[in-house]
């Protein structure tokens, strides 16, 4: 192969580096991203706080339940979200669906999230993110999907949860096994990071890294059924960087009141009694769905490896 | 000053108020995070780092802290705005959000968004005289540029085609970029320096 495009990095000087891509993530640390699917709503997330909206045309509790292959949103609404707010915008390609992801790119999104909540377009690769000059965040399970996800190029991660059911014992336990995986990469020594790396199925190299400095070297947020304020506190102290609500928000009662509440949650997420300002009088949560209740099948978060 | 050096806060409403805290750490400085009046009280200078400001702005009022800021600013705490920091210190917000304020101090007008969309994000390295003779490599993440100086602001570092983004003025310091990001400490020495002397 002596094809010059094959690259697994981005260069330092420029548009489309690492450090931009990674970087914008960073600025969105302790933040609340809101999945919005209309101008009216994302102006709606913008004025309660949000730092990102995500731009999709059903919150992922519509897609589970109408059904049909999921796809990318339609341009014209993508472009009138972006034209809506000055804070960023992501928006979903379908996992593999690089094509989806230069259509995104040339609307100028900007964060792509290749992303299990839609139909998966390619069940044996992802796509390669480094050719793109917009940064792409992408799902994980645990620290070794992570790992190759940063390995295509993602700047971002987040943990998958299992989006649209409003309950967020799947976000609990995928933040908690990426966490505990690295803390446990961390005490190995230096001779038994080439089986980890084995183990992960990683590249070497960020095992390599994660064990030196104790953690990934792109922002980690979590996603998939985070509902009220106490569950993004939960979050959050849990160790993720931010969040990610979903459904949780225009499928509640009063989605401006709960969308405030949950970015101020968030923020102070370690102070119990801002906690509980927080979640007073926010009327009806969505109603959700029992993971447990899900058939095996139905469940998002085991799209994607 | 438990740790001999001056007591640096950081803003840690949102954003990479981390990445600050470590490099202040590194030189010397006690440095913690700040969101509430009472923590505010406790430094002898301010980092507001970069992330949203839209957001920044929604919580310090929601929080109460936005006056206290604004008084320390105007009694003379050494304050070092970064990318949304400098927004917050902006005395004018260009394209900001319905309703959106900023803390003020620096006598300038300041633009969100100046380069366009992600896409428009880059490094590049910068002349700042008053650092020193070596470029700064400079990240500009959805950054803000300075379209206004007025009297007794300088100017510190502008780009190739002349947009200003860095400036002093007295005890306040403002960058469009994000040293916390690229390992050159110079601006955090250089703002050490302020909080130091007012101190």
């Amino acid at each position: 192969m002596t094809d010059s495009t094959i690259t697994d990095s981005n260069g330092t000087q420029g548009i489309g580096s690492n450090r931009v891509k990674r970087g914008l993530a960073e600025m969105l640390k302790g933040g609340v991203i809101m999945d919005v699917v209309t101008a009216e709503q994302a102006r709606i997330a913008e004025d309660a706080g949000a730092v990102a909206v995500m731009a999709l045309e059903r919150v992922p509790a519509d897609i589970r339940s109408q059904g049909g292959v999921a796809r990318m949103s339609d341009p014209d609404l993508i472009e009138s979200i972006i034209a809506e707010v000055s804070i960023p915008v992501m928006a979903k390609a379908r996992i593999g669906h690089f094509v989806e992801a230069q259509i995104l790119q040339s609307l100028k999104v900007d964060y792509i999230d290749e992303s299990e909540v839609l139909s998966p377009a390619d069940y044996v690769n992802h796509i390669d993110k480094w050719p793109f000059t917009v940064p792409f965040v992408c799902g994980a399970t645990n620290l070794g999907e992570a790992l190759r996800r940063i390995n295509e190029g993602a700047a971002m991660i987040r943990s998958k949860g299992e989006a649209g059911t409003g309950d967020v014992s799947e976000a609990t336990k995928h933040i908690r096994t990426i966490k505990s995986e690295i803390a446990a990469l961390s005490a190995k020594s230096h001779d038994e990071l080439y089986v980890a790396a084995k183990d992960l199925q990683a590249p070497y190299e960020l095992v390599l890294e994660i064990a030196r400095t104790g953690k990934l070297p792109v922002v980690l947020f979590t996603a998939g059924g985070v509902a009220t304020p106490a569950d993004a506190a939960l979050m959050m102290q849990l160790g993720a960087d931010g969040v990610f609500v979903g459904s949780g928000i225009f499928k509640s009662g009063n989605p401006a009141q709960r969308a405030a509440a949950i970015v101020r949650a968030t923020t102070f997420f370690d102070d119990p009694a801002a906690i509980a300002d927080a979640s007073r009088g926010l009327g009806e949560a969505m109603v959700g769905i029992n993971v447990s209740d899900l058939a095996a099948p139905h469940r998002l978060a085991e799209r994607g490896w | 000053m438990s740790k001999g050096g001056p007591v640096v806060g950081v803003l840690a409403l949102q954003g990479d108020f981390r990445e600050h805290i470590a490099v202040l750490a590194s030189l010397g400085a006690d440095a913690r995070p700040v969101r509430r009046p009472e923590e505010l009280d406790q430094v002898a200078g301010l980092v507001i780092p970069g992330g949203e400001s839209s957001v920044m702005d929604k919580l310090s009022r929601a929080f109460g802290l936005a006056q206290p800021l604004k008084d320390a600013i105007g009694a003379g705490l050494p304050v070092y705005g970064t990318c949304a920091g400098l927004i917050m210190l902006a005395d004018r917000v260009l394209d900001a959000i319905n309703g959106q304020q900023s803390l003020g101090g620096l006598r300038i007008a300041v633009r969100r968004n100046a380069f366009g969309s992600q896409l428009d994000s880059f490094e590049t390295d910068l002349d700042i005289p008053v650092l020193g003779e070596a470029p700064m490599h400079a990240v500009f993440i959805r950054a803000p540029v300075v379209e206004e100086v007025r009297d007794g602001v300088t100017a510190l570092a502008t780009l190739t085609d002349g947009r200003v983004v860095a400036v002093e003025q007295g005890n306040l310091l403002g960058t469009s970029f994000h040293p916390e990001m690229t390992g050159d400490t110079r601006f955090h020495e250089y703002f050490l320096g302020k909080v130091r002397a007012a101190s």
